[in-house]
């Protein structure tokens, strides 16, 4: 069994943990029964986590969706719903075999084909998942528990795929439903997870019901993370989403609500000081923040236009006006984030500079046209960075013309690839979790593949290639390496700036145990004293 | 008598049709497009055209003004792009809310604002009359989300008597249900309360001077008889009037309302449909709305015949 | 006539002490009147003259003095940027008095003119009443919000928003008005003398209309403070770079429990603003005895 590859890929543990934590609430005597009720980040619209790579669908398609692999709390892959897999032929083909107890809610058992088609599917749409694809020969179902997987080229990561955090998650549905196409979404929702989706209460912008499922059998090992048994205590867990941050406070205050998935910073000092209240870093990795140029239009087709975006940023001003409670938030030049694997500075700018901000912007022939810089006004996180850049790039030369506009129609005006003025963009603001940019192949910002990159569009071919090597590299001297020559270029080509790192911690009333460590909330292990 | 309702019924038909072209076409003259939204993050120019075709979004404007009207005809007000339920489920889901809370809110500002009015009119001139107009106008004065969230400090949060947000349907209990309306529906009134004991008092003014009333208190008439059975009757319809057209107010203002308290109402899913131009949630709402705007107005004139003999059709 | 001339005599004669005796009789007469006019004057004179009354820039951040409550410093206290609240309070009543009087204004022009037109040529006024009673139909915050969605937010966009509602309760007012005049015997006159109709419009039906209209006036103004507001806090207003009291107390809405002076102070000048303009409508009504 080779398990190099996954050691290389993800290694370095302890030294993962960033910023604040406070003691996590273990379940020591778990009650039974209960209903929960949360309140989640945003709304649930899409309910197929292929189609999007929207946090709020990925932590909906946790509830009733299992998956492969999981990863734990110390970023480490572990089996979830594969009881036995191995490699031959130096890694070239895998096989895997599903265990017992595997049951779709509506009754069927999970068998091979579905775990293929599901896998399918997911490979047409994550990045990840597409770099596998493009290494497979193929993948078939062997019998009705275990499939095959062979490579037609070396991959080190297929554990770290099949066992993704973060979206999109490979996650398994049935073969039927696997089989809609990845351009259309899925209609039917039925998975093999420790809770069912019940469809009728869903109350779009309002709540969404789940239950126990009973049918569930959970691993026999500790739950951590997305790995080990998936014990559910509660019957029934209802996401009520409260958009306004006061009220939400209020009802958590009020005993209304039981957890409380994201409160604004400004928030956690009273709730702290709330002796009913608690508060808890899920993902102590943390959450990055980008400001992301246009590299289609002009002014930002110019390096060195972005060039002198890459001086003008301080991350300090930004991180103040972003998220507000320094006790969360930390200054980060490692596009891989700090704390992670391959954390490092190389090709970063030492500090601020705003003379060479202005000197750059000169030298780029900048005709003073507006630049459009997109600001979503219902994210406190993304508006308050949309402020400080306008005044930022205001003092450098720049002729900003900051539009508002809530995060939905950024979402819709961000693909447009035309220029500003008939509806596109030059600059927008965006953040990513940890595990979803802590190494070159799933990082979606770092791709050089120009129009079918991510927003933004940056091109560059050797940024690609070296991608490749890291994704083949045995050694991980070599990708240490690999990995700083791809951050080099990020920067000199200034595919986004980071303007720093934070930790979001999570609030709930005292009589809640078993929130476990995981970038995404999941209700299993969790009980209501 | 049913002649004069069928004529007023057969009237508000082209009304209606107006208003349903007119909220489709403002809908669709629009640079938002819910089908980026929909194709997702990775979508390419193709899956955004396929999309919009699947959606009937690249039709002609008047092919999708007539396919929509011909669904709406037949009871279908479409489906949502975002969520795929029905548009009308939707409605359903969201309508109790709404319709709780507005009349409840009707309720207190009637059973406020019309003894308020009729006192102001009764003691004209005097401080109450005064005091009375004044607060009347202040509270017509103040944002609604002010006044809420004023009242959710105080009532929810110090005092902790009534809860802070959520919304009880009757079937969980009456006392569950009203406990979380309270709030909600004060909040709300206070803008209707103004209205009506405006209208009240200016209308009660203009028959307390009449000769049959100075006759009646002459008689020696207790002051209440002669101001609620013999006054109020005939200054009730400008008051009514004032109620159907308040009714457009209150439900704005629930919009607001529903959006302080977190309830789910057909306020809060319109505004979020509008947000993403998610167009059949939009159109359908703003048709459903606008219907039942133009029915109490219907039944408000039929009232007229009621309260007031002399109007005849 | 021999009464007309001596009135005419005695008008002519009026010394001035005696007009001011007269506009001091209507002052007590119209307390609450004089009481709105005044709050709107010093409140308008406040929003033009914003940076004599001791405020600051409404724009600058300074995060490291986010939150702070009311103090020597900062009046009002600052928000989640640092920002000052009060200066952003006197320079947002400029935003929402621009909206108001531009919404007024604006709305009663096309409205006059919409409901003259449709008075008078009866062959539209089936068609577009329909058109009018269905546009009421709509509530007109829901209306305001989609349009909104239409369109880039922007000062001027929120304006057009906010007319578009207002216009046909205007041309309802005025076509009834126009209807019921049309059949004065002033107006039979001058049509058998054979004047123009736009003529007709302007010298005799117009002037009737004016006290009406100003009342109306006043009311979309104060209206349309409020749905601003509204707007705003739904977050489909005034771009936030602009302060608009609606938007202060938008992105202050998280805050209420933390920091509420940031909803309190704007929230109190806009319910006096627009109490003011109410109690100035109010007055006039009643002085210029309309029903």
């Amino acid at each position: 069994m080779r398990d190099l590859s996954r050691r290389q890929f993800l290694a370095g543990t302890t030294a993962a943990a960033a910023a604040a934590t406070v003691r996590a609430p273990f379940a020591h005597a778990q009650k039974r029964g209960g209903t929960m009720r949360f309140i989640p980040h945003a709304d649930l619209k899409v309910l197929d986590p292929i189609w999007t790579t929207a946090y709020i669908t990925r932590n909906h398609s946790y509830m009733i969706y299992d998956t492969l692999f999981g990863t734990d709390d110390k970023l480490q892959i572990k089996p979830q719903m594969v009881d036995k897999w191995g490699s031959t032929d130096r890694g070239m083909k895998w096989s895997f075999t599903l265990r017992d107890g595997l049951k779709w809610h509506d009754g069927p058992p999970v068998v091979a084909e579905d775990a293929v088609e599901s896998i399918k599917r997911w490979t047409k749409r994550d990045p990840l998942g597409k770099l596998l694809a493009a290494h497979t020969a193929k993948i078939t179902p062997v019998d009705k528990k275990t499939f095959a997987l062979e490579l037609a080229q070396p991959f080190g990561p297929v554990l770290d795929a099949l066992g993704k955090p973060s979206s999109n998650v490979p996650f398994i549905m049935p073969a039927r439903i696997a089989a809609t196409p990845d351009t259309e979404q899925i209609k039917e929702f039925v998975g093999s997870g420790p809770f069912r989706f019940v469809k009728d209460e869903w109350q779009p912008g309002n709540q969404v019901v789940y239950v126990r499922n009973a049918e569930y059998v959970p691993r026999g090992d500790t739950p951590s993370g997305s790995t080990g048994g998936k014990k559910v205590n509660l019957d029934k867990v209802i996401w009520r989403y409260i958009p306004d941050a006061a009220t939400a406070a209020a009802a958590l205050d009020a005993g209304e609500i039981d957890w409380w998935e994201n409160p604004p910073l400004d928030f956690v000092p009273r709730i702290e000081k709330n002796a009913a209240l608690a508060t808890f870093v899920t993902d102590p990795r943390g959450t990055q923040g980008w400001v992301r140029p246009n590299h289609l239009q002009p002014p930002f087709n110019n390096k060195k236009a972005r060039q002198a975006l890459l001086y003008m940023v301080d991350q300090p001003a930004y991180l103040q006006a972003a998220i507000g409670q320094p006790k969360f938030y930390k200054t980060c030049p490692a596009l891989f984030t700090c704390g992670g694997p391959w954390e490092s500075a190389a090709g970063a700018p030492p500090k601020q500079d705003l003379a060479r901000a202005r000197q750059l912007l000169k030298e780029s022939g900048y005709d003073g046209r507006p630049v459009v810089v997109l600001d979503p006004t219902d994210i406190a996180l993304t508006h308050g960075a949309a402020l400080v850049t306008r005044e930022l790039m205001t003092q450098i030369g720049f002729n900003v013309d900051l539009q508002s506009m809530d995060w939905s129609t950024v979402v819709a005006r961000r693909a447009k690839k035309d220029p500003p003025a008939q509806g596109g963009w030059n600059l927008l603001f965006t953040w990513w979790i940890a595990s979803d940019v802590i190494n070159p192949a799933v990082h979606a910002g770092i791709s050089g593949a120009g129009a079918s990159a991510w927003f933004g569009w940056p091109e560059n071919g050797e940024i690609e290639k070296l991608k490749t090597d890291w994704v083949r590299a045995t050694d991980r001297g070599r990708q240490k390496q690999i990995a700083e020559e791809i951050q080099k270029i990020a920067y000199d080509e200034v595919m986004y700036v980071p303007f720093g790192q934070w930790v979001l911690p999570t609030a709930f009333r005292k009589n809640v145990q078993g929130i476990l460590q995981f970038p995404a909330p999941v209700f299993w292990n969790v009980s209501i004293a | 008598m049913l002649a004069e309702v069928l004529r007023r019924l057969m009237a508000t038909i082209p009304v209606m049709v107006v208003v349903a072209i007119a909220v489709f076409a403002l809908l669709h003259v629009t640079p938002g497009d819910p089908a980026v939204i929909i194709a997702g993050d990775y979508a390419t120019a193709d899956d955004i055209a396929r999309i919009r075709a699947k959606l009937g979004l690249d039709r002609p404007f008047l092919t999708q003004v007539g396919i929509w009207l011909s669904q709406v005809v037949r009871g279908d007000l479409g489906t949502s792009i975002f969520s795929g339920l029905p548009v009308s489920t939707l409605i359903k889901q969201r309508a109790e809310a709404t319709v709780s809370l507005t009349i409840l809110a009707m309720l207190i500002s009637v059973g406020v604002g019309v003894p308020l009015g009729i006192v102001a009119a009764w003691k004209k001139g005097s401080w109450i009359d005064r005091l009375v107009m004044v607060v009347a106008v202040s509270g017509f004065s103040m944002p609604v989300f002010w006044l809420g969230f004023v009242l959710v400090y105080v009532f929810a949060i110090s005092f902790a008597w009534l809860p802070v947000q959520g919304y009880q349907p009757l079937a969980a209990g009456l006392w569950p249900f009203l406990r979380h309306l309270i709030l909600p529906a004060v909040t709300l009134s206070v803008i209707y309360m103004a209205l009506v004991a405006r209208m009240t008092r200016a209308s009660m003014l203009g028959v307390l001077g009449e000769d049959y009333i100075r006759t009646a208190f002459a008689k020696g008439l207790p002051p209440g008889r002669v101001l609620v059975r013999h006054a109020l009757k005939n200054a009730s319809l400008p008051v009514v009037t004032i109620i159907g057209i308040g009714f457009a107010l209150l439900i704005g203002g629930a919009v607001v309302t529903e959006s302080v308290f977190a309830l789910p109402g057909l306020g809060r899913l319109t505004v979020d449909a509008i947000v993403r131009r998610d167009y059949p949630v939009i159109q359908g709402v703003l048709l459903i709305v606008s219907g039942v705007y133009v029915l109490i107005n219907l039944v408000i004139d039929m009232l007229y015949v009621v309260l007031d003999p002399r109007i005849r059709y | 006539m021999a009464i007309a001339s001596r009135d005419l005599a005695l008008d002519v004669a009026t010394p001035r002490a005696d007009r001011l005796a007269r506009a001091g009789r209507a002052l007590r007469r119209h307390p609450t009147l004089m009481a709105g006019a005044v709050a709107l004057v010093v409140i308008v004179i406040a929003a033009v003259s914003a940076p004599l009354w001791w405020t600051g820039d409404p724009l600058q951040m300074r995060p490291i003095q986010r939150l702070r409550p009311p103090s020597a410093e900062a009046w009002f206290g600052t928000d989640h940027f640092g920002r000052d609240i009060y200066t952003r309070t006197i320079y947002g009543a400029r935003i929402s008095l621009t909206v108001g009087a531009a919404v007024s204004a604006i709305s009663l022009v096309f409205g006059t003119t919409l409901g003259l037109v449709i008075g008078f040529y009866r062959r539209l006024d089936t068609v577009m009443m329909r058109v009018m009673d269905g546009v009421m139909a709509i509530p007109a915050i829901l209306l305001a919000l989609a349009l909104m969605a239409l369109m880039r937010a922007s000062v001027r966009n929120v304006i057009i928003a906010l007319v578009i509602p207002e216009i046909p309760r205007v041309t309802r007012v005025v076509r009834a008005s126009v209807l019921s005049l049309r059949e004065h015997l002033m107006v039979e006159g001058a049509r058998a003398l054979g004047v123009g109709t736009p003529r007709i419009l302007v010298r005799y039906i117009l002037p009737a209309l004016v006290a009406p209209l100003l009342v109306q006036g006043t009311y979309i103004c104060a209206s349309a403070i409020l749905v601003e507001a509204y707007l705003s806090f739904l977050g489909a207003g005034t771009p936030p770079v602009v302060p608009s009291w609606g938007n202060i107390m938008a992105e202050g809405r998280a805050y209420v429990q933390l920091a509420f002076w940031i909803i309190l102070f704007p929230g109190i000048f806009l319910a006096a603003t627009v109490l003011a303009i109410n109690l100035v409508g109010d007055g006039l009504r009643d002085a210029l005895d309309v029903r």
